[in-house]
């Protein structure tokens, strides 16, 4: 695990730059944050291509919903907070409702909005998009990932909400790595307790795992990069093997990744979990690593969850 | 008769039969928001008759001029006009509203042959608008994009949103309608929340702006025309209508929003429109 060297917003643009000289369909559609995006320099390679509504959220998803019933690819872009609750009813009804194929990338996900504080900060933007049917959810891990998915992203046809860290990801996943939107990614393989880890919490789960095999704890991690749909047989036959679970995520436990394995586990095989994630709080200014020590979100916290499901289980 | 004299009768003779269509699959059903339809049957008729590029056989044609009614819940005064040119048989509109079918209360892309946009939640449909003009401009399309919005509808903000954007854009092959038939549901729109004065508005957002009778379709065909000589700026033709036009039991009543219609009334009404002097 190292720090990568450029933020993980360069990739994104990276590969939007690399797929639109191919595909003439994409266009970007954005609300005054293309500075915050990175997309200038997508202005700049095809200026043409690029529409900047200015502070206009709803006129976005709208423009762009309409850019795709014309036959275009948009990729939209604001912050998390305001890709979801600000536009939602856009989001529902002018692309998803009306089965348009606009992809909505979400900038600065959970505590990584850092010092714009709780007004910027999304914990329920999951839960919002998860609700919306025809939805998929991806949130990359490290560029490496990102950009095995991207085509795959470009491939479907629908609405997807790319929950993206602007900043430097910690490259967990090595060169040559096969991905499949919709499908996790085994990380680490064990016997007594499944975590289930997106985002930036993969590396949390990373660093708990170790701290669980020192204890003789064999902890298999799991990267559910595809929120929605989630892969459902994976965590079902990874239970089955460890017989408890613990899901981590940078949002609010209240209807985001570890309600989705909640809901599978309840109705399928309801063993013991733990879910660790923002316990229904609001965001507030801080650095990311203040903001995980305050709302629990450190290996130490997945390392006490699974403590406490393995237990659970051998009650 | 002149050629013009002529073509505005057969137009005035759509209009009606939109009008007698509309009226009677709502009243079958026993309700619904007849009095925003029936407000726009002159420019639905002027549109699908005489001024959009479109195709019944072909509804996905690719060039074709596109509409998009924002206000998507007078849906079946397009469902009239659209099965009147021929895209579904009339006696689809007998569907309305019923279990499992194709002509929902408002516009679903998804749905019905000939709607380019799905739209009901107010304001929405004329930010795709706005998008789809982008996207024409952009290819180097000649197609026009038309979009007819509520005046109720005007008090979204992402009408203004919308607006801005294509007035900066210089979006001269987009063409709006403003249905300003002065009534919303709570009651008129000027004691709710006035547009007033609404030329003026659109024109401080870039919009070249005409002010029509939207009951009038040479007035219509006129205002259409100046509108596509435009270059560089989007257009505005605020229509004059009457809310409920044509209907003896809505026509001008701030009930007529959404209202129940029993088979006695449907049928007089479009008995009366039969015997009207074109």
């Amino acid at each position: 695990m190292k720090l990568e060297d450029r933020w993980l917003r360069e990739t994104y643009v990276d590969l939007l730059i690399e797929n639109a000289e191919k595909d003439p369909r994409i266009v970007i559609v954005e609300a005054d944050l293309m500075k915050a995006g990175g997309t200038l320099r997508f202005r700049d390679a095809f200026p043409e291509r690029s529409f900047d509504c200015g502070v206009q959220e709803a006129n976005m998803i709208g423009v762009a919903a309409g850019m795709s019933a014309m036959g275009k690819i948009p990729f939209t872009h604001t912050f998390t907070a305001f890709a979801t609750r600000r536009c939602c009813d856009q989001v529902t009804l002018s692309v998803a409702y009306a089965g348009l194929n606009v992809k909505m990338m979400g900038s600065d996900p959970g505590v990584t909005a850092e010092f714009n504080g709780g007004t910027h900060m999304s914990m329920e933007d999951v839960s919002i998009m998860r609700n919306i049917p025809d939805m998929i959810i991806y949130e990359p891990v490290d560029s490496v990932q990102l950009r095995a998915v991207f085509p795959q992203i470009l491939e479907h046809y629908g609405p997807v909400y790319i929950r993206l860290l602007r900043r430097n990801a910690m490259q967990i996943f090595e060169e040559g790595e096969t991905f499949t939107l919709g499908k996790g990614k085994k990380i680490l393989d064990g016997s007594d307790v499944s975590i289930f880890a997106t985002g930036i919490m993969v590396e949390e789960a990373l660093k708990a795992a170790e701290i669980l095999e020192a204890e003789g704890v064999h902890a298999e991690v799991i990267n559910i990069h595809t929120i929605k749909p989630l892969d459902e047989d994976m965590v079902l036959e990874s239970v089955g093997k460890t017989g408890c679970a613990v899901v981590a995520e940078n949002h609010s436990i209240i209807g985001g990744l570890g309600s989705a394995v909640a809901e599978v586990l309840a109705e399928n095989d309801p063993v013991p979990m733990q879910r660790v994630g923002v316990t229904d709080h609001f965001g507030e200014v801080g650095t990311t690593d203040f903001l995980k020590k305050k709302y629990h979100l450190m290996a130490e916290d997945i390392v006490e969850a699974a403590k406490s499901a393995v237990a659970r289980k051998n009650r | 008769m002149s050629f013009r004299a002529k073509k505005i009768e057969y137009l005035s003779e759509k209009a009606k039969k939109i009008r007698e269509l509309t009226v009677e699959c709502i009243g079958k059903l026993g309700f619904g928001h007849i009095g925003g339809a029936s407000s726009i049957c002159e420019t639905l008729a002027a549109l699908y008759f005489d001024i959009m590029n479109v195709d019944p056989e072909n509804p996905d044609m690719e060039d074709r001029d596109r509409l998009v009614l924002s206000k998507g819940h007078a849906g079946p005064a397009l469902y009239a006009a659209l099965a009147l040119k021929g895209f579904f048989p009339i006696a689809e509109l007998d569907t309305l509203n019923r279990p499992n079918t194709h002509l929902p209360s408002h516009c679903d892309r998804k749905l019905t042959r000939g709607i380019d946009m799905t739209t009901g939640s107010l304001g929405q449909g004329f930010s795709a608008a706005v998008g789809m003009a982008l996207a024409a401009q952009l290819d180097k399309k000649d197609l026009f994009v038309y979009t007819i919005i509520g005046d109720g509808e005007s008090q979204e903000g992402q009408i203004w949103e919308g607006a801005m954007m294509a007035g900066t854009r210089g979006l001269d092959h987009l063409i709006a309608f403003t249905d300003y038939n002065k009534m919303q549901i709570d009651g008129y729109t000027g004691d709710v929340n006035t547009l007033d004065p609404l030329d003026k508005r659109w024109e401080s957002f870039g919009w070249n702006v005409q002010v029509v009778d939207g009951h009038d379709i040479g007035q219509i065909l006129s205002a259409v025309d100046t509108a596509k000589k435009q270059k560089g700026h989007p257009s505005m033709i605020i229509l004059n209508t009457i809310k409920g036009k044509g209907l003896y039991f809505a026509e001008n009543k701030l009930e007529c929003h959404n209202m129940n219609i029993s088979e006695e009334m449907w049928k007089k009404a479009v008995a009366q429109l039969e015997e009207e002097e074109m």
